[in-house]
Order: structure tokens, then sequence, then C-alpha cells
């Protein structure tokens, strides 16, 4: 059994016929890292915030479950489903300028949860949180943690995040893009180091992203979304030796090759796009009769 | 460094607006046709005595005249005779000025709990039916001002159902111990909280009008304040890290959402503290505003300046206060 179990999920505009997420299913074991990709706009970010228990007010689910340890996550009250996703999971954040709150020094914004929730005492809370920035390689744990963010530069306080979510252990992470937001010559170095820390701490990850550059470095698996649809799930050597779909193929020729970086490359075209499209609406027209 | 250049700027500057305050309301009450001397005269005085009284309280000079004297004076704690009194102003003023003081703050403590909980209600409700009602209401409490929160509160609380005093500050057959007038601060520390009690009952109902409409200011600020940060990504992560949403809200939210609302609060309490004028001689309370009026009325010179420059060291003290309290509050202005 899988750690995250997600089985049909769909999900809506309050009010709107327009699907933002359609049936979607997949799995994340424990210790896996599973990439979720699509272009921008592919409800990728939902999934993770429907996990979280962080969807926009105005999207609702329509039906599915998120079974996280063997627990449905939907038919949890509000409370609950907060405390156990707080002691089982976290989140590395898009954007890390804005993700650390900016009237409260960077030590505490780390250490809270552990003394508030989990009832550490703050000096253990202190050491666990020096420990951690040293382990993601901030020089000077000590005067970071009285620092507030406006101080820190984007990399640095995307590594303060990272430190962050691994403080309490949790069994699954979820990265939603956690690179975008930096500079070019930070991603490389981030990127590293989440898959340091994953591999250290042996955490089951969700790696959102749309660089399928990126996933066949950090991933061993895959599922790929388009139109809140998941056109393909495969592990990693798969997807990349004999991708399945039509869209997939198409997705890999527009990426840069890892092994090649400067080969052509070909956009995905009309065609392929009409074509999965047309699928997924079949597929939701077959799903309602 | 730049911290205090910019409090001794703010301090010139407020000296500045106060000598402006005093040449415009010396020069306006004296252009305004009324004789105080006749006024205080019985009927039946001859031309010599008012000419005697006019030169006794230098009103036979030219008016800059007048201006130098009174300045000259004012530099050296020296603001006049009252008229009508013929009490030193800055004595009578000084002992007015704890009524109003204590008034303003009560209905200013109770504008911040009401408009905080509405706030802090609303956006735990949100899209709910309650936070609906309590736009409603906020809406309502804006639209009618200060003075009339106050006619309706008598009437309801003093005269439908008599539970407060509506007139004074104190029962006046109580025998008073104190050697303040901050009655109600004194009350406590001399732990008459029997006298406490008495002079709160008489305050609520002006403090409560006065409050009402700040409440609402506060309401709708803070709340809208609210809203937006609570989409934040701080205010998700928060979230996610296992914290109730009435945490998320007092303790990831509400120290960002709160500044705007804070100078609000600033510039809205020397409004409430100027609604003290009126709302005082509706209910009788012997503060400040209230002599203000007879002093009006009376044109007692000495006395109405007196009054306004208090009022105006108030109102940029009250500032002066606020920006202080911002700077010190954003972590982000406080380095700079
Ligand atoms: N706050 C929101 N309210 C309503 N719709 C939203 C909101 N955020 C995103 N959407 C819509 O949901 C869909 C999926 O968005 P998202 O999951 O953010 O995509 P991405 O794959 O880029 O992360 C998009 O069509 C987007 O327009
Ligand atoms: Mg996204």
């Amino acid at each position: 059994m899988s750690f995250l179990s997600i089985r049909n999920l769909s999900a809506r505009l309050k009010g709107r016929p327009d699907q933002i997420l359609r049936r979607v299913s997949l799995e994340v074991a424990a210790g896996e890292v599973r990439g979720l990709v699509g272009e921008s706009g592919a409800g990728k970010s939902m999934i993770g915030k429907a996990i979280l228990g962080t969807l926009p007010q105005s999207v609702e689910i329509t039906g599915g479950q998120i079974i996280l340890d063997g627990t449905d996550l939907l038919s949890l009250p509000t409370a609950q489903r907060r405390t156990l996703i707080g002691a089982k999971c976290a989140l590395i954040p898009q954007d890390p300028l804005t993700a650390l709150n900016p009237s409260r020094r960077i030590g505490p914004q780390i250490t809270n949860r552990l003394v508030d929730i989990l009832h550490w005492t703050r000096a253990d809370a202190e050491k666990r949180a020096r420990d951690l920035l040293a382990e993601v390689q901030i020089p000077d744990p000590e005067r970071v943690m009285r620092s507030y963010p406006h101080e820190l530069s984007g990399g640095m306080r995307q590594r303060i995040l990272i430190a962050s979510a691994f403080a309490a252990e949790p069994k699954l992470i979820i990265a939603d893009e956690p690179t975008t937001a930096l500079d070019v010559t930070v991603q490389k170095q981030i990127l590293k180091l989440i898959a340091a820390m994953q591999a250290r701490h042996g955490t089951a990850l969700l790696f959102v992203t749309h660089d399928l550059g990126v996933v066949s470095k950090v991933c061993q698996s895959l599922s790929v979304l388009y139109a809140g649809y998941v056109l393909e799930d495969s592990t990693i050597p798969d997807f990349f030796h004999t991708p399945k779909h039509p869209y997939s193929r198409a997705l890999l020729a527009a990426t840069p090759k890892y092994t090649d970086p400067d080969g052509s490359l070909t956009p995905v075209s009309d065609a392929v796009i009409a074509a999965t499209r047309a699928e997924v609406e079949a597929a939701d027209r077959s799903a309602h009769v | 460094m730049q911290f205090l250049q910019s409090v001794l700027l703010r301090l010139c500057t407020t000296l500045i607006t106060l000598a402006g305050v005093a040449v415009i309301v010396f020069f306006v009450i004296r252009v305004v046709p009324g004789n105080p001397i006749a006024m205080m005269l019985p009927p039946g005085a001859t031309e010599a005595d008012v000419a005697r009284l006019t030169a006794l309280y230098g009103l036979d000079k030219s008016i800059p005249q007048q201006f130098l004297i009174w300045v000259s004076g004012v530099l050296q704690g020296d603001f006049g005779t009252s008229i009508t009194t013929k009490q030193p102003v800055l004595q009578l003023v000084l002992s007015r000025l704890p009524a109003t003081l204590e008034l303003s703050v009560m209905a200013l403590i109770i504008a911040v709990i009401l408009g905080g909980f509405m706030a802090l209600t609303g956006t735990r409700l949100r899209g709910s039916k309650t936070e609906a009602a309590i736009d409603v209401g906020n809406g309502m409490a804006l639209s009618v001002p200060d003075f009339l929160w106050g006619l309706i509160l008598i009437l309801t609380f003093g005269v439908l159902i008599p539970i407060f005093h509506i007139s004074g500050r104190v029962t006046p057959s109580l025998p008073l111990p104190f050697t303040t007038n901050f009655y109600l601060t004194e009350s406590v520390l001399r732990l008459r909280f029997d006298l406490w009690l008495d002079i709160a009952a008489h305050m609520f109902m002006p403090a409560l009008a006065l409050a009402i409409p700040l409440a609402a200011i506060i309401g709708q600020l803070l709340k809208q304040s609210l809203k937006e940060t609570m989409h934040l990504d701080y205010v998700t992560l928060a979230r996610t890290k296992g914290y109730s949403e009435t945490h998320v809200i007092l303790r990831e939210a509400l120290p960002n959402a709160i500044l705007p609302t804070l100078t609000l609060v600033g510039v809205q309490f020397t409004f409430l503290i100027g609604g003290t004028v009126i709302i005082e001689r509706l209910f009788s309370y012997e503060g400040l505003g209230n002599m203000a009026i007879d002093a009006v009325i009376n044109r007692d010179l000495p006395l109405i300046q007196g009054i306004v420059i208090l009022f105006a060291v108030i109102f940029t003290g009250v500032n002066l206060l606020v920006d202080l309290t911002y700077a010190a509050l954003n972590p982000r202005l406080r380095h700079a």
C-alpha cells in the first residue's frame, strides 16, 4: 500500500462546470520520489493543495479519495485533517520570497511548530533548526536564525524553507516548482540539495515541475498531467525510453536532453494538443454516463 | 541614527503646526462678533465699567499687540486668566483634561475591542452568514455619526431601559477621595472598585457613542487587510504545519495585517477626541469639550485659546505616537 494514494480525485470551480481535476489517480510509495509534470495551468498545484488541504475557497472537490497512510483525508473534519497533515506532510513552496512571514525572525519560523504542536522544548527545537540549517549549507546558522526574511537572498530563503520542511521529519514532502522562482545559477544547487536531503532522510517526495529535465534527474516515477487529467503514469526509465502517450512523446521532443543540451527541439504541435484535448473530453463524457 | 533624525524632524514640524494653530485661533476668535466683557457685566453697567474691564483683560490693545502679549505669556507657561471664572486658564484646562483623556481612551479601547472582534470573527467565518451580518452591521455603524449614536444610546439605555447613567461623570452624592482628576485610573489604584464601577457606568454610554463609528472603521479595514493576508503564501504554509485556523489568523496573519489599521486608528483617534466636544455636552460630562462649548458661548477668549492649543498638542502627539509605533512594529522600517 502506497503512503499516499489519490483515487479518482475530481475538482471544479464552485458553481461552474469546468473541471480543474478529472478523476486524478496517483500513488507515492514511502520514500519514493514521484514527478508531477504538465504545462502551466494543468492543475499540478491544485493536486498539491488538495493533499495539503489548502485549496482556494472557490475550488470544490467533487469526488474521489486522498488516502494518506491509510486514512482518507477527505472524510476527516478540518481540524483533524490539519493535525494529520501537519504531522506527516510538509510543503516546499514555489516562491521563497513570499513564503516566509516578513515580521518574524527565521528561527521561530522553523522552531515554532516543533514547540507549539509537537511539544518539543525550545532548546531542542533550536538545536534541531541549527543542525538543519547547517545541513542545507547555510553558513552561520545562528545569525540566520536571528535574521528577518528581507535580510536574506532568495536562494538562502529557499534553503531555509527546505530545512523547515524537513524539521518535523515528515513522511511526505510536496515540492511545488521549488526552483522556478530562483535565479538560474541557484536553481541547480537547490535541486541537488532537495535530492540530497530526500535521499538522506528517506522522505517520499511529490515533485511538481514543468521541466522534464529536472524530473529525469530527481525522480523515480512520474505522472503526466494535462487539463487536470493524468495522461501517463510511468517509471522514469520507461518514460524516457518508451513514452506511452503521444503527448508525452511530444513533450520529450520539446525538452532539452540532459546528454545533449544543445540538440534540436520541436515544440508540442497543435495537432497533438488537439488530439489530447479530445481524448480528455471523451474520457469526461464516458465517465458521466 | 536615521530614526533619531526623523523623530527630530517630526518634532520640528509639530512645533510649526502648533504655532500655526495658535495664530489662526487667536485671530479668528477676535474677528468673530461678540463682546466677552459685555456678557459678564450685569445690566446697567456704565461705559466706564466696560472700559475698565476691557483694559484689565488687555482687550483695548490692537490685535497684534494682544497676540504678542499672549504668546510671550504662553512661552513662560502662562495662558492668561479665564474671563468668566477669573481662574488661570492653564489650571482650568488641566483640571478638565483628565476627564476627556479617560473618556477618549475608554472609547478607543471599546472601539479596538469591538472592531477587532468583528474583523477576526468575520475572517474566521469567511463566506458565512455571520460574515455578511458583520458587514451589514459595520455599514450601519458607519453611516450614523457619533452624536446620533449618543442620542440613540440615551433614548435606549437611559430612558427605555435605564441601566446606565447618561449624565455627569460620577454620582454627585458620592464622597470622592481623589487627589487627581483621573478618577477612573485613580479609583483602580486606590482599589475603590465601588467608585470605579460608578465612574465606568457613567462613562460607558458616551464612550460607546464615540467608539461605534471607529469600531466599524477598524472592523472593515482590518477585515479587508486580513482577507488579503490570508491568501499569502506564508499563511498557507502555516496551515500545512498543523496549526488551527484561529492560530493562523491570530499569529501569522494579524501581525502583518494590522499595520494599515494602526495608522488609520491614529488619524481616527484624533477625530474621536474632536467628537468629545459634542458628546460631552450631550451627556453633561465634565470634560474639556464641555468646557470648550461654555467658553465659546461666553466668548471667554483666553480659555478658548488655551483649550484649542491643548487639543492641538494632543492631536499632534497622538500622530507622533502612531508613527513611532508603526516604525517599531515593522522590522523593515526599524532596520532601514
Ligand atoms: N485561486 C484560484 N481560483 C480559481 N481557479 C484557479 C485558482 N488558481 C488556479 N486556478 C485554475 O486552476 C487550474 C489549475 O491551476 P494550477 O494547479 O495552479 O496549475 P499549475 O499546473 O500551473 O500548477 C488553472 O486552470 C487555473 O486557472
Ligand atoms: Mg503551479
